[in-house]
């Protein structure tokens, strides 16, 4: 935190060290290299809290299900991890992995554990994975550096790469152990926006090619690519109806178009959506219309008559549109074209997956985002986000109207979907970036202007020109130097406040790896939960090899990774069907449970209960999800069975429904025995505060095999069928 | 009448056009050439895959698309050393061209890869 302060400080001196225009260039490059260098370490370390406060561990879920595909990657090799069926998962119908992930992230990791054991240091690859996340952290904080120098200044640039280092809804995603698509996929994004940015401006086919190489490792580490394949055509679009067509623009958007696509289209899981699937359409749309406005402005030159051109113009238009209409309608028609997808409804219209498909509503990161956690993760920045705005408009160019355009509809999405905050995050850095460094420059200036009245002038650059100048106009204002002063030490407070924030919100909030639990125990101290490692740990030892094991899908990738067992279902959730079977058998009595699970050859059975800890994202608190999912497939099952008068409750007057479906059962199996707190009743959930209501549960098709030390995790094993007489 | 009228501008459209093209340097010609080029096999191809049918589609899209890609590249060398054009005074040719013999390299690298 300290750092962060000491950081911005120096960033600040550095503006001040240039309107003093110092002898040498090289001074200035010293401190700017070292405030870079400073603030690449403050990213890499302050995301280590959860090292120190847990151990080096993969966090939740997903990154579980990517950790065992690196490990195979390392093992195996590239192309048996491409070529990979894996039967472990979705028993019995088994997963192709090589087609149905996205492999940036795995073979990043293995690059960089390959060449580090090339240089003989001999780390282990799950250290290199735990790692991965901040190290790319880190070189988003420089690619962020080069973008806000691109857009505004090397000032803006230093104060985007400090903010954007410790930005909240940044780390919440790359903290070290949270292994996932997202740490890698950030720095993509923002290097292909960079690149495209440089594209635009230089109108160069290098570094056209160079954006559309980074497109191609973003397409391979993330599905959030499609928001690049979107917002640049948007972007190319509103430049032309603004008239700000440029030969630059169509260099750079063909060049990363063609490029981009042929080179996306190499990653399996795309494969040729991007001439297929109507959320790519747009990008094709536009390219179409980039070749028929250029050869337009070709004839135009060329003719140099107005009343031949427009003669001219009518009938290439009319062509143009009538055959764009026409091959529309055709692949829409023929079903060649797909359309939308569920997901991508969602993000249009939040309200779309809650009536639609409740396996994506059921997801907590899927919901909208509530003001407080958009003050929790950017802090001071959801108020110099418009101040920005503000500065972008007024000195407009292409590389502003691009960041504008990518603030604004990220900022829509995030309010959509609380992940998407994520995408956002470097946007609103960059754009406070330019409100923080061009208030603090001109205030600054003015404060200079009033001791050295003779130096003003010699500012470089226009925006500093024009400060100045305005700074000569205001000086006949009272008191302008004090309060110049004033609103600086105003400015240095609010970032102070902001580092605290972020360093507090990333010890508290975001570094807990949610596999490892902590509370705080009666007497202050710390109690850690380690029992979903000592589950799976358990299955790993205690069943046999082949053993399938079902659970609600969370726990899926943890179980194959970790416990090396078959699963049912997993947090790839490409089957509903399947899913909606478990969650079938989950909210059926035991007899028919029992039916469905020797249909799936099921040996055990995994339930997360919490009413012993009082841990309240457990399974009973996701039943209703369950019951959901399955009745969307089976409308046997219905929601109302399991409320009373709209009501979700596990005591007494629960619906009887509920107290005798397989869930119920196998959570409160034996905890009516139990005195969970003192001055309550035995059988007294913790997590839900309640009294349970059936507290004499008899199992006949299943037995408690394993329940761990906190009664976190719980197994039960499928009997085998009786003897038949 | 109208359509004599119209045809009477085509006619007219299209002489201005050609006495206009004439004037073009000739190496901007050359590199016209190979875009028309470029374009007509891609037509033919498409005009294969509505006969024959799309059956290995990444064979027909990487045709295609190699088609294309070599003419939009190619267009947009031309754009760039265009002596007329404003924007890319500071590029030279060379440079230019150097651009545009890498990406066509990493464009048909990947081709190959695509073409199965």
């Amino acid at each position: 935190m300290e750092k962060a302060t000491d950081l911005l400080s120096s960033s600040q001196s550095l503006f001040s060290l240039k309107s003093l225009k110092l002898k040498t260039k090289q001074q200035e490059l010293l401190l700017r290299i070292s405030i870079l260098g400073l603030v690449y370490i403050l990213a890499f370390i302050t995301r280590l809290f959860s090292v120190l406060r847990y151990e080096s561990m993969i966090h939740e879920f997903d990154p579980y299900f990517n950790y065992r595909t690196t490990l195979y990657l390392t093992q195996k090799g590239f192309y048996e991890f491409w070529n990979w069926f894996d039967s472990e998962s979705w028993y019995p119908l088994g997963r192709i992995i090589g087609g149905t992930l996205y492999p940036g992230l795995m073979v990043t990791a293995a690059s960089i554990y390959w060449i580090l054991r090339f240089l003989r240091f001999a780390v282990h690859i799950r250290e290199v994975c735990v790692l991965t996340a901040p190290f790319f952290a880190s070189n988003t904080t420089l690619v962020a550096y080069f973008f806000g120098k691109e857009l505004w200044d090397t000032g803006a640039g230093l104060v985007a790469a400090a903010l954007i280092a410790i930005c909240p809804g940044y780390i919440s995603r790359s903290v070290a152990g949270s292994y996932d698509n997202e740490g890698v996929a950030i720095f993509a994004l923002l290097l292909t926006f960079y690149l495209f940015v440089k594209a635009v401006k230089t109108g160069s086919l290098a570094w056209s090619l160079a954006s559309a190489l980074g497109y191609f490792y973003m397409v391979s580490a993330w599905g959030g690519y499609v928001f690049i394949i979107n917002l640049i055509p948007l972007y190319v679009l509103v430049l032309l109806v603004v008239g700000r067509y440029s030969m630059r623009l169509y260099v750079a958007y063909n060049c990363m178009y063609i490029l981009g696509m042929l080179l996306a289209m190499q990653i399996r899981f795309v494969g040729f959506q991007h001439v297929q699937s109507g959320e790519h359409m747009a990008a094709m749309g536009v390219f179409f219309l980039m070749q028929v406005f250029y050869f337009l402005d070709w004839v135009k030159h060329l003719l140099n008559d107005q009343k031949l051109f427009q003669a001219f113009l009518r009938i290439t238009l009319t062509c143009a549109i009538s055959v764009g209409v026409i091959a529309l309608g055709l692949g829409t028609a023929s079903g060649y074209i797909s359309p939308w997808t569920g997901r991508f409804y969602s993000l249009l219209d939040p309200t779309y997956a809650k009536d639609h498909i409740p396996i994506i509503a059921s997801v907590s990161e899927h919901q909208p985002t509530a003001w407080s956690s958009f003050m929790f993760d950017f802090h001071i920045l959801l108020i110099l986000f418009p101040a920005g705005l503000y500065f972008c408009f007024k000195r407009l160019s292409d590389a502003t109207i691009f960041i504008v355009m990518y603030g604004l509809t990220s900022m829509y999405f995030a309010g959509v979907m609380v992940r998407l905050i994520l995408v956002a995050t470097p946007a609103v850095c960059l754009i406070s970036a330019i409100a923080v460094s061009a208030t603090i420059k001109n205030l600054s200036q003015l404060v200079r202007t009033k001791t050295k009245p003779t130096q003003a002038g010699s500012g470089k650059g226009t925006a500093s020109t024009k400060a100045s100048s305005k700074g000569a106009l205001d000086q006949s204002l009272p008191y302008q130097k004090n309060g110049a002063i004033a609103l600086l030490v105003g400015a240095f407070y609010l970032l102070t406040r902001y580092a605290i924030h972020c360093t507090w919100v990333t010890s508290e909030a975001y570094s807990s790896p949610s596999i490892v639990l902590a509370a705080r125990g009666a007497h202050g101290n710390r109690v850690i939960f380690d029992d979903y490692r000592e589950a799976y740990f358990w299955l790993r030892q205690n069943t046999p090899q082949d053993a399938k094991v079902m659970s609600w899908w969370d726990y899926g990738y943890q179980i194959t990774a970790m416990g090396n067992r078959t699963v049912i279902v997993d947090n790839n959730t490409w089957n509903n069907t399947h899913i909606a079977t478990v969650g079938r058998a989950m909210s059926s009595y035991e007899d028919e449970a029992y039916e469905i699970m020797r249909s799936l050859d099921v040996d055990y059975v995994l339930v997360v209960f919490g009413g012993v800890t009082g841990y309240s994202s457990d399974d009973i608190n996701k039943f209703l999800w369950m019951v959901r999912i399955g009745g969307g497939v089976f409308p046997v099952i219905k929601e109302p069975d399991y409320l009373v008068n709209g009501e979700y409750r596990v005591d007494k007057g629960a619906a009887p429904k509920m107290l005798n479906c397989l869930m119920y059962k196998l959570s409160y199996y034996r905890f009516g025995e139990l005195t969970t707190e003192y001055g309550q009743p035995p059988g007294y959930d913790r997590a839900r505060g309640v009294e349970i209501g059936n507290k004499d549960i008899k199992l006949e098709y299943l037995e408690e095999a394993f329940t761990t030390s906190n009664w976190i995790v719980r197994i039960y094993k499928v009997k085998p069928p009786k003897n038949r007489l | 009448m109208a359509k004599s009228s119209a045809t009477k501008d085509a006619q007219a459209l299209f002489h201005s056009l050609r006495s206009a093209y004439a004037a073009t340097p000739t190496n901007l010609k050359i590199i016209d050439l190979y875009v028309i080029f470029a374009i007509s096999t891609a037509l033919i191809q498409v005009a294969y895959m509505a006969i024959v049918g799309t059956f290995p589609f990444n064979s027909f899209l990487s045709g295609v698309l190699s088609c294309i890609g070599t003419a939009v590249l190619a267009v947009c060398l031309r754009i760039q050393v265009n002596k007329e054009n404003k924007e890319f005074k500071d590029l030279p040719p060379e440079r230019a061209f150097a651009d545009f013999v890498l990406c066509n390299l990493v464009l048909h690298l990947v081709i190959m890869n695509f073409l199965g």
